[in-house]
């Protein structure tokens, strides 16, 4: 007998005659939140900023001007650019534009100061962006290699009150990825330390219409 | 379970010699009480989470009576989504899959996201044997290997040193494994977060095979999910050319649905985080994206022992949070080196027992490694009744017998029919009372009680008499 066959075998021999267990209840909340997307959309803020993200709302009137400062305060000298980013937000930055491409190492990734990225929803219970490299987002590694990432979240549409909502949402087919602040650790004396191997600077815009 | 820790004394010597150790009991009162309160806090922030652990503890029963059935269909997805399927029964064949599968890249290095399976397995010294190098990426197990030290604690392994403790072992011994620490390190935590940062990161970008463990399995889509939070984990999940992951068959869920639960009860009992910084889910390959083979190794190694046993089975619920071992008046003095085991603590004390048998001394004496005083059971968010189960397990451990426990069987079976005959048990009281001036203030053959407790005194009458006379 193969190993596949001796581990089902021992499985189900284990559990021969045992009760029935009991059903999935799934009483609990859906949401946290009271249902006004203003709330949702401050909550979403605070928890970002709890989890030391830098928060940012502006328009797609000012989305240049504010990327475009974002780099030039981080003395960016040149930016990441997923297939699919708004052109328009990256109008007005002076440094230069890297395209990703599926030739581009780890190494070539680590030259690179800054990436800009859409996401795929935001969560405001728990301060969480998740990406699942649709358009504008990307591969995994362009927005875990460089130390600064820009991450878009467009106002009202992909935010979400709770993670029952999210992943309701979200397709499992597509690699995800949570992002609930900078990187960080706890494993000194279990006190959070944030800035590890991840990006070490989180700026977060909101963007409205 | 594998030799780790063979050759370590039974609990109550390891954790005599520990709470002797000043430096040790420091750093795990700071520690402990610090993630303790910081919890409590987390988890009120949700009206829900009785709800939240009702369904986690259902979701994960209703899953381990049908583990066949899901193992199978995990089987499927992972296979349809593009992913290899091994089957491992026991530690040494997961470590022979493994060492296989690295050696065919050619590759005689590998990186490693944190993982309680392939440390429960001694996956690194059996790599090791094979000329392979594993080097750990999460930071607190960066400080266990860089030390030549053991893991203390299932969340944080490293939690037994203090910051200076950390800054003199990269100092030391960073240079021997790659890019050594920065001039003048100090030992503010960030400061020590950098040098990890700068010592892996040549190592990330070079690596061609990642290995990791995973929190969680979705049968019905073949999806794998690692919490973790300095982005190491993201670091071996995406970059490497081939994954490898080695998890054992209880981390699997039926459905995508069952995540939403876990999402919410994990990091806020495991870091006290509403969220934790980096979560990563992969599905198979994804073209263009990550590694482009991916190897799941299903790891028993134990897990269907646990499974038969009625009572202990519900250890198979857990999901690795460490809420447990925080709350733990006998870990928080005792240290989780003392357990024996990679699964220290509460859970430590029902889980290895059961993964490894109760043959060798450290093993049968860790399910008296508790004052059953039900903390580790409140804080649980998958309530698993830990007191519970280490009452069951001292049964297995006394009916099989050994010194100490045949006097402890006689003992309760004398007590036993004298509970069921209370005319005997009124007369032997009364008795008692009557000649209690000759009673000795130490018994014979319980020296080890007395030696620290007084016996107390008897009444002059015994309780029943004294209620039929003042309260009838």
């Amino acid at each position: 007998m193969n190993a596949r066959d001796r581990i089902l075998a021992r499985v189900r021999a284990a559990v021969e005659g045992a009760p029935e267990a009991p059903p999935v209840v799934r009483d609990y909340l859906v949401s946290h939140t009271p249902d006004d997307p203003a709330a949702v959309l401050d909550l979403l803020h605070e928890n970002l900023v709890d989890y030391r993200a830098r928060v940012h709302r502006t328009d797609e009137a000012g989305i240049g001007a504010l990327v475009a400062g974002l780099l030039a305060a981080r003395g960016a000298g040149s930016v990441l650019v997923p297939r699919g980013l708004p052109p328009e937000w990256l109008a007005e930055a002076a440094c230069a534009h890297v395209e990703d491409g599926a030739e581009s190492t780890a190494a070539d990734l680590d030259a690179v100061t800054s990436v800009v990225t859409g996401c795929a929803l935001a969560i405001a219970e728990t301060g969480t962006l998740v990406l699942d490299g649709g358009p504008a987002q990307g591969r995994r590694r362009i927005t875990l290699v460089p130390d600064h990432h820009i991450c878009v979240v467009r106002v009202p549409g992909q935010i979400v009150a709770s993670v029952p909502q999210a992943m309701a949402r979200l397709d499992p087919g597509r690699p995800l990825t949570w992002i609930s602040g900078p990187s960080a650790t706890s494993d000194i004396e279990l006190d959070r330390v944030e800035g590890v191997h991840g990006p070490r600077t989180l700026d977060v815009v909101l963007l409205s219409p | 379970m594998s030799g780790t820790f063979v050759g370590m004394p039974a609990f109550p010597k390891a954790a005599r010699d520990a709470v002797r150790d000043t430096t040790l009991r420091g750093n795990l009162r700071h520690a402990t009480h610090t993630i303790r309160d910081k919890r409590a806090k987390a988890v009120a922030e949700l009206d829900d989470w009785q709800q939240l652990r009702e369904a986690g503890k259902r979701i994960k029963d209703l899953t381990l009576r049908h583990l066949d059935r899901h193992l199978l269909r995990l089987e499927e997805s992972v296979t349809a989504a593009g992913g290899t399927v091994h089957w491992a029964a026991d530690a040494a064949e997961a470590n022979r899959i493994v060492g296989d599968l690295v050696k065919a890249t050619g590759e005689t290095e590998v990186v490693k996201v944190k993982s309680m399976a392939t440390q429960e397995i001694g996956l690194n010294e059996a790599l090791a044997a094979e000329g392979i190098h594993a080097y750990e990426t999460d930071l607190a197990e960066l400080i266990v290997q860089l030390g030549d030290d053991r893991p203390s604690h299932i969340l944080v392994p490293a939690i037994h040193r203090n910051r200076a403790e950390i800054r003199a072992i990269f100092r030391d011994r960073m240079a021997g494994w790659g890019r050594p620490a920065p001039e003048g390190l100090t030992d503010n935590p960030a400061d020590l977060a950098e040098a990890a940062r700068l010592h892996l990161r040549e190592k990330f970008l070079r690596a061609k095979v990642g290995i990791s463990g995973a929190n969680f399995m979705v049968a019905e889509t073949g999806t794998l999910v690692v919490f973790e939070s300095e982005g190491n984990g993201r670091m071996c999940l995406t970059l490497p050319e081939t994954l490898i992951s080695v998890v054992g068959i209880e981390k699997t869920v039926p459905t995508w649905q069952d995540l939403e639960v876990f999402l919410q009860t994990l990091p806020r009992s495991s870091t006290a985080e509403r969220m934790n910084p980096y979560t990563s889910m992969w599905t198979g390959t994804a073209d263009g994206d990550g590694p482009q083979t991916f190897h799941l190794v299903l790891l028993d190694n134990g897990r269907t022992d646990a499974l038969a046993d009625d009572v202990g089975r519900q250890a198979l619920r857990c999901i690795r949070c460490s809420a447990c071992l925080n709350v733990c008046p006998v870990y928080e003095r005792a240290g989780g080196h003392a357990y024996g085991s990679v699964y220290p603590g509460p859970i430590g004390a029902i889980l290895t027992p059961q993964l490894r048998g109760t043959t060798s001394e450290i093993d049968a004496s860790l399910p008296y490694a508790s004052s059953l005083c039900g903390a580790c059971y409140e804080v649980c968010p998958v309530a698993i009744d830990i007191p519970e189960v280490l009452v069951h397990l001292r049964e297995k451990v006394a009916d099989r017998g050994g010194p100490g426990h045949r006097l402890e069987k006689a003992a309760m079976k004398a007590a036993t029919w004298a509970m069921d005959h209370p005319g005997a048990m009124a007369a032997g009281e009364r008795a008692a009372s009557r000649t209690r001036a000759l009673h000795p203030r130490r018994p014979p053959g319980a020296g080890a009680w007395t030696d620290s407790r007084d016996l107390p005194e008897l009444p002059a009458e015994p309780f029943r008499d004294w209620w039929r006379k003042n309260r009838t």
